[in-house]
Formats: structure tokens, sequence, C-alpha cells
């Protein structure tokens, strides 16, 4: 019998003709349109992961505090005194491209209900974001549409946004990334799964209605975007942040009552991932009636029921006989709440409409037996990797104690204001002033002044609510990744991200705990594009043994290239983005970035000057912010972590914070030590008067003393009277891996630069520093 | 003091006002639902920040027509104290308890921040614990949060001194500059007539807690406890 579908129908559904092939032989006939359509979607990426799966094997997954790890809808990991902590991230990028606000907003929402479907109220949001050049006006609409897309869910939900990161690079120019990381503190007195269970049980299908919007959302993300992708805004959901927050009070109510039995919310394929994903981790099946399906348009059809996105939707298994108990929570909620079906022993997939079958498929060939690719690693390095290796620092004009020379001589300080004037590394302010980040009362470290956000983990309901009313407890979050390095080095830049994560986490005075990762890549079923992927998670695998963060879930987004009019595909940097969790002891001891008090003693902690400048490897210009932004370079190696260095260093902050020694603290990432300072500067709005242990006479590249990334390192500065309990501390603890570089300046002071023999590399006015570095993004907007 | 907090299904406050009254003032609160028609023996009804029911066709355009809300007004023509925050002003507003509306900042964008305000009266029951003069800063979060009355409106309500609270530099000085959202006259906060109805949009319920490094709001509530016992 030959195919009841043309190839191109088939391949409309994401389908290749080998997999036809294979469904066809599972399910001994030919599927039907709703059954083919079910397939497509669940053996998409995004679902199945079939070109992940073995690269994500390698991850640590297990710890003392890991509650629950990959799998289930999201992480949760034990924070003590009975608190449960569920978090994972989740990227957006496709339907955000195509329409910023709205592709946005529900990509807030899909990571929400992720974290209350287990029983967690969501605590903290934070995202990861990459748009292209400001210049363009394209990326201009994109990123002011995302960012208030983002605060519109965000904000009308009641979640406070409280951290994140933002690059602008053209690498992203026609693909942006946005990822969303959500926090939920478990509120129920058992973690709500997602197996379905109990022969018999109702299926409850609850909270919006159906509708046509978001037709096959989870294939149009594993496909790459071109010119036409505008054409496919059907594709991309609309949200309602306001129906969310009714369907998350009423799921916890009814998650109390006990009579949930698994619970799954309906995000990518919609009603044919929950029902499959359910039964399939149960090892049961699912009988489900369409008819019953609250819709919101007539005349759909099954394979539109199967495959919409429709927001704001969940399946539940109830306890046979309760299930009138939790209609009526619903009710009471003004939300939809009804029996769409049963559960049954055979493990199908039974779907029903105007009582006839309208698809019938085993449940693990959906969701568990899924299709695998594996790729060749490609043996030899990328040309373009080679290429970028080439470079040395003997390619930029010379420089001197004044500044650089060549055609287009400037001093130091008027380059610190060129990469103060990058949109990445300036002021993000425009951005988080549109979030609401204060919201639930318990936010102790507000955006922007700080390496990474602090929450009080004090329960607003719940069975601790009241135990735990006045604690002290708190989680600190941060999203990181330099996609430069990554691209340059998948390996190196990976493992990267992971340190610098838990660096911020430590600059804030947290214990790093746990990770969630979002693996932003190009086509695998390219070489390179596989060649990055594969050496990324090796790096991020690497990366997390050595910080003790094993990986309790995340997300895979592929494809991520755009198509040109000339049908030339450009992928983007591969952007392997690490959410961090980590435990704050006391959150009134922890540490903002900003300089405190004039006459503090300002250390550095990691490699010392002397040492940077003699470990290439270590602290460098590669890959640099400053060989991007002033020499129009993406170039060289990323510096290359030193895992035992930097979990000294990030200890040795931690215990200063504790101690009460340390009063700042902030790591020397993006444009190196000047830029850090400055930053410190800025925020603690004084200056700093700093001498670097260096003379004139050695053969020094400045810019790299200056902009050089690397080395572990981390600023902090200490109130004098403390100086010599931490010095002492600092010796045994790093040996010569510190120096002392200066003291903190008065409010009016500006900040400066000098060598030991007294020359002078940089004076900047922090006012002046702080009008380019607060108005970058502002400016861009405006023209 | 028996506080009663209106909870409809879109308020996300509700909660911090409840920690605030019941967990750090030890006084009674109850957290009372949008179709309740009875406040019970309330002193003083919160109506707290969120989008009520979503606020999609015009912030709390709705929600003055849950019974809740009619309770409240009734509450407040008896003389009982009603404070309004954010997403409760808008709706003190909608519901006529307050003179003006609430429309889109000026720059159209959502803000959080922590801004400066004067504390334009201190004889109010609702600021009796403030020193004449003083500037506070409390926590705003609001998309629409631009106060806007006809000019009649606008000067009966400076004649009578209705205005409790106004955006203002951080040495005082009410100007352009210092107005976050364009509000007409920088008018952050005002009572009505009477007195016993405050709306605000700046949210004193997030500036109540040392561990998380501002207590400016909490001289507020104290105010309205001090008003409450000496009634009493």
């Amino acid at each position: 019998m030959t195919a009841p579908f043309s190839p191109e129908e088939i391949a409309s559904e994401g389908i290749k003709p080998d997999e036809y092939e294979e469904i066809v032989r599972r399910l001994g006939r030919h599927p039907n349109r709703a059954e083919l359509g079910m397939f497509g979607v669940m053996w998409s990426e995004h679902c199945c992961y079939k070109n992940s799966r073995p690269l994500l094997k390698q991850f640590p997954t297990t710890g003392d505090r890991i509650l629950v790890g990959p799998g289930e809808n999201a992480g949760v990991v034990d924070f003590g005194d009975g608190l449960q902590l569920a978090f994972k991230i989740e990227s957006h990028n496709h339907p955000s491209a195509v329409e910023p606000f709205q592709g946005a907003a529900t990509g807030v929402g899909g990571i929400l209900r992720d974290i209350f479907t287990m029983g967690a109220r969501p605590i903290a949001a934070l995202n990861a974001l990459r748009f292209g050049d400001l210049s363009e006006p394209r990326t201009r609409r994109i990123f002011t549409g995302v960012v208030s897309g983002i605060a519109h869910y965000g904000n009308c939900f009641g979640v406070p946004t409280v951290a994140g990161e933002v690059y602008f690079d053209p690498a992203y120019a026609g693909n942006p990334l946005v990822n969303v990381m959500a926090i939920g503190l478990m509120e129920t007195p058992e973690i709500v799964k997602s197996g379905a269970s109990g022969i018999g049980n109702p299926v409850l299908y609850v909270g919006s209605t159906t509708g046509r919007d978001g037709m096959g959302g989870a294939s149009f993300a594993s496909a790459e975007l071109s010119d036409e992708s505008e054409a496919d805004r059907p594709a991309v959901q609309v949200g309602d942040p306001f129906l969310e927050k009714s369907l998350m009070e009423a799921c916890l109510e009814a998650f109390k009552t006990g009579a949930v039995v698994a619970a799954q919310d309906m995000g990518a394929a919609g009603i044919t991932c929950s029902t499959s994903e359910m039964a399939a981790k149960g090892g049961v099946g699912i009988d489900l009636d369409l008819d019953k399906i609250p819709a919101r348009e007539t005349g759909m059809v099954p394979y539109e029921y199967l495959l919409s996105e429709s927001q704001e939707r969940m399946l539940f298994v109830a306890q046979a006989g309760r299930e009138q108990e939790l209609i009526a929570i619903f009710e009471k909620w003004g939300l939809h709440a009804v029996v769409a079906g049963t559960v049954i022993e055979e493990p199908m997939v039974r779907i029903r409409f105007q009582g006839a079958i309208a698809a019938e498929i085993p449940a693990t060939a959906l969701a568990d037996d899924t299709p695998l690719y594996h790729h060749e690693l490609m043996a030899d390095l990328p040309d373009y990797v080679k290429t970028a290796r080439q470079w040395s620092e003997a390619q930029l004009p010379d420089c001197a104690v004044e500044g650089l020379a060549g055609d287009r001589p400037q001093t130091w300080s008027a380059v610190l204001m060129t990469l103060l004037d990058s949109p990445t590394i300036a002021s993000k302010r425009w951005v988080y002033r549109q979030y609401d980040h204060q919201v639930q009362n318990n936010t102790v470290l507000v955006p922007g002044g700080a390496d990474a956000a602090v929450v009080r983990l004090r329960p607003q309901a719940g069975p601790l609510a009241a135990a735990l009313v006045n604690t002290r407890r708190g989680v600190a979050a941060t999203v990181d990744c330099n996609a430069r390095y990554v691209y340059l080095d998948p390996y190196e830049g990976a493992k990267a991200a992971v340190a610098e994560a838990a660096r911020n986490l430590s600059c804030v005075g947290a214990e790093p705990l746990a990770v969630t990762d979002n693996l932003n890549f190009g086509s695998p079923e390219k070489p390179i594009g596989y060649w990055q992927l594969a050496e990324a998670c090796r790096g991020l695998a690497e990366g997390c043994r050595e910080f003790g963060t094993p990986v309790t879930g995340g997300n895979v987004s592929l494809y991520n290239e755009t198509l040109d009019s000339h049908g030339n595909p450009t992928p983007i940097y591969p952007t392997p983005v690490v959410g961090m969790v980590g435990m704050v002891e006391d959150v009134g001891r922890v540490c903002g970035q900003g300089w405190r008090a004039e006459g503090d003693i300002i250390y550095l902690l990691g490699l010392t000057l002397e040492q940077g400048d003699g470990a290439a490897e270590a602290v460098t210009l590669g890959a640099s912010e400053y060989l991007a932004v002033v020499h129009n370079t993406v170039a060289g190696r990323p510096p290359r972590v030193d895992g035992a260095l930097e979990r000294a260093v990030q200890r040795v902050c931690r215990d200063g914070i504790r101690q009460g020694w340390v009063r700042s603290a902030h790591d020397s990432a993006e444009g190196g030590l000047a830029i850090a300072l400055t930053e410190c500067c800025i925020s603690g709005q004084r200056g700093a008067s700093v001498t670097f242990p260096l003379g004139q006479t050695q053969a020094i590249r400045w810019d790299r003393v200056l902009f050089g990334e690397g080395g572990a390192r981390i600023l902090v500065s200490v109130d004098p009277a403390m100086a010599t309990a931490w010095e002492a501390y600092l010796a045994e603890t790093l040996g010569d891996r510190w120096q002392r570089l200066g003291i903190v300046g008065a409010g009016t002071a500006p900040l400066t630069i000098d060598l030991v023999g007294g020359e002078r590399l940089l004076l900047a006015e922090v006012a002046a520093l702080h009008g380019v570095w607060s108005t970058a993004i502002e400016r861009r907007l405006a023209d | 003091m028996n506080v009663g907090v209106i909870v409809f299904p879109g308020s996300n406050c509700d909660r911090d006002v409840a920690y605030v009254t019941r967990d750090q003032l030890q006084q009674p609160t109850r957290l009372i639902w949008h179709d309740d028609p009875d406040l019970g023996d309330v002193d003083l009804v919160v109506v707290p920040g969120g989008f009520s029911y979503g606020d999609y066709l015009r912030c709390g355009a709705i929600a003055r027509f849950s019974p809740a809300l009619k309770a409240t007004v009734d509450h407040a023509k008896r003389g009982g104290l009603v404070l309004g925050v954010c997403n409760g002003f808008q709706i003190l507003t909608e519901a006529g308890l307050l003179p003006g509306a609430l429309v889109r900042n000026r720059d159209l964008h959502f803000i959080c921040d922590r801004v400066p305000l004067r504390v334009e009266r201190t004889d109010s029951l609702w600021t009796q614990h403030y020193d004449a003069g003083q500037v506070i800063t409390l926590p705003i979060a609001h998309g629409e949060g631009c106060y806007y009355a006809d000019a009649d409106t606008l000067k009966a309500i400076e004649d009578r001194h209705q205005v409790i609270f106004r955006y203002c530099s951080a040495t005082g000085e009410v100007n352009e500059a210092s107005n976050p959202n364009g509000s007409l006259n920088n008018i952050a906060g005002l009572c009505n007539e009477a007195g016993n109805v405050l709306g605000m949009m700046p949210h004193p319920e997030r500036a109540t807690d040392t561990l998380l490094g501002n207590t400016d709001g909490l001289a507020l509530f104290k105010s309205a406890l001090t008003a409450l016992v000496d009634a009493a």
C-alpha cells in the first residue's frame, strides 16, 4: 500500500522519510493525518532530543541535595529546613523571532507552568537574552518586544524577575535567543510527578480552552528560520498571564487535597505530548475523548485539537471518585475542569472524536522509544577555529602606558569609554526596570547591584509558612554564558560558563548547588554544528563535575540558524546558557558589587597582575570583548579555566563574606579588570585609587593587563580594620594567588590606575563613566 | 486592628500586605475573596496590587463591580479605613472613592524602581508617624500609574490638601525630573475629602523589612494602627 500522504505532506510535519517508514513499522499500518501530526511533534528535537540525548547522558545528575533530576517538569533541590526548590530553564527562540512580544511572554508562561506543575509556587524568574546589533531597526523591534513580553507576563503573574543577562552580537540578528528560567518553592507535601497511574482513574483537562493557536509550535521550533517564517505566525501562541495566575493558585490548591495522582502541563505539542508522556512514564495508557475538551473555536478537527499549543492548560490524573472536589476548585478560580478521559491498562494513547477513534498509538512509540541520531564527530578542528587560533597579540597596534598607538591612537580611558558604551557591557537598567523585581516581598538583592540575585526563601503559603516566617535562608541565582568563548572553543567556553555562574554566586556569598542548562545551537546535522554541540556538552559535563553542581534538567534548542534570501544558513554562536542556584544561609550576610566605604582596601583574588602577565592561556585578549569591540576582531582562544584555582578563589570569597570581612565582591569577566573596577565604582558611587605592581620598563601589553579576561579573578573590598585577619586568611588559603590593589575613594574621587613607578595608566571621573555606561542602550533605541 | 485584604484572582500583592499586617505588626488579618459581600468586622480594608481580573480592559474597571468592592465602598462611606495600593489605587478611582484616574506611564513602559517621595501631610491619619516634610523612598512597580484629573478636580484636590505623597528628588524638590511616570503635580498618593480613604501607586508593604533594606513604609501601617487605637 502506498502512503496516503505525499512526501511534501510528510515533510511538512517535520518527519524524515526514514522516520515515516519507522512509524509505519511500529503501527503496522499507515498513520492517519492526526497520528502523523502527533509523531511529527513528538519526534521533534524539542520534545525528544533525538540529536542531543547521547550527549546529555554525560552530565552529572545526582547529588546529596538533588531530589528530582532530569526527566520531570523541573528539577528539585533540597535547601534544608524542609525547603525544596524546583527550577528549570527553557527557550522560546523561534517564536520570539517571529512575534517578539507573545513569543517571549509565552516562554515565561511555559516555564512558570513547569514549576507549579510540580507543586511549587514560582518565587523568581530570570532570563538570558541574545540579540543582533542595536543599530538594526529589526533588532530594536525584537529587543523591545521581547522585553515587554517578558515584563507583561511575569509582572501580571506576580513573579519577581530578579536577574538575567543580555548580549548583543550580529550572530543573533535573525535568530534571537530568549531563554527564561524560573525557580519555585515547593508548597505541597509531596512533589507532584507526571507518571499516570491507577487503571480507571479519571483524566482531567483543566485551565483554558483549546483553539487553533500555536499549531505545531514544537516542530516550528525545530526547523531553521527563513524569510517565510513570518507567515508561520499562527505557530506562535498567545498568552494570558491572568489566567495562568489563576491556574497556578487552583493547581496548588488542588494538589493540597491529595486527590491529584499526577499532573503534566501542556506546553509543546499540547494534548499529544501530555497524554503520551503521562502514559509512557506510568507504563499505562490513556483513553481521551476530544468531544469533552472545551474549545474556543468551532469546527476543529482532531489534528488541530491534538497539536494546538493554546496556553494555560494542564492534564491531571485524579483519584477516582474525587474529581468533583477538584472541579469545584477550578471553577472557583473561573477555570475549566472536565473529565476528558481515563487511565487504561493497555499502554496506548487512544483519542476519540465524535464517537470514532481518531488516533491510536502506543504511548512509548511517541514519548519514550523515539528516534536517535548519532552523528560523527569531525576528526579535525573546523576551519574557522583554525583561522581564529592563528591570531596573536602581535597583530594589534603597539601600545604604551599612555594608550593605544597605531593609526588611531587613543588613551586607555578613551578605550574604557568605548567598552562601557558597548551594549553588552553597558547597564541593563532599561531592561530590568520594566520587570517587577520586588513583588512577593522577598527580593534581597535587586538587579544591577550584585553579581547574582538573592531571594529570601520565606514561604508565602503552605505547611511551612508559619514556621519559617522569619527565615533568613535564601537562594542566589544567575544565568551565564559567554558565547564568543564557546564559538572559539566550545569545550573551554562551556566550562567557563559553569565557572562564571559559580563565581557570580560566590560573589554574593552563596554556595553553588545545582544547574539547569539551555543548549542553544545550530543544526546538529551539519558537521560544525554537531562538533560545537558535542564539545560544549563535554565542557559542561566537566565543569559541572568540577564545581559539584549536578544538572537537574534543561532544554535543547537546535536549528538556531537564519536562512538569508539566498538560502544560505547562518548559525548563531553556540550558546549553552548555564542557570545556577546557590544556597544563602543568611540573607543578612550577602554582598553587592559596589564599593561601600571610603578607605576600604581593594584586593584582587585569583591570578595576580604579574602572574596573569606571564600566563597567556589564563589571562588573554583572545575571544575578549576588547578585541571584538575595539578591534572588531573575533579571534584567538578564550582563557582556559583552572578549576582548582576557581574553586579556591570562590570559596575564599564566600568565606570572606560570611565572616563579615568582605564588603563588596565583583568578578572580572567581559572587559577584564578595568571594566570590573569601573563597575565597582559606578555601583558604589565612589572612586578608587589603584596601583598595578608593574613597571613601565617591562615589555607589557597594557591592553591585556587592563582588559584581558580570565584568571579566576574576583575584586573585593575590605574594611581596613579587618585587613590583618583577612590577609592572614588569604595567605593561608590562596598562597600567592591574591594581591592588594588599592583603596576605595570618596564619592567625588575619580578612578585612577597607576604603576609602581608613579606613571599613570588611566584616570577617569566616575560620573563620566556612569554617564556613558548608563545610557548606552537608551541612546541606541532613540536612534 | 482587624485587617481585611481583598483578593481578586489576579491580585499578586495580597500576601505581601498580609505579611506586614499579620506577621510583622501582629494584627489579625483576613484575606477576603472578591465575591464575598461580607467584610465582617474589619477596621482597615486593603485593596492590594496586582491585575484584579487581568485588567485587559482598563485597570480596575471590572473590579469595582465585585461584591467585596461594593462592601468596601459601604465600609468607606461609614468612615472605615480603606487603603488602595497600586492596582488598588486604580480600583478605588474606578469605584469613585477617590478622584481622578491612573493612565499609562509617560514613557509607555512598566517601571519598577525605588523612588523618593515627599510626605505632604503628617496631620493625616495615614502619615502621623512620619516627620513633616520627610523624604522617604518606596518601591514602585506599575505600567499605568500616571495620575490624571481635570483642571477643576486637580485644583479642588490641592485646595483641600488631599495629596499625601508626591514624587520628588532625593532632597525633596518636586519637579519634572523627579516625576517617574508623568503624574500631574507629581501626585503619588492622595486621600478622599474625609481622609479615611488613601490611594497610592508606591508600595509601602514592600518597604517594611530590615532584611530587605528598606523600612520607610512601616510608618504608614503604624499610623493607621494608631488612628484605630485612638478611635476605639
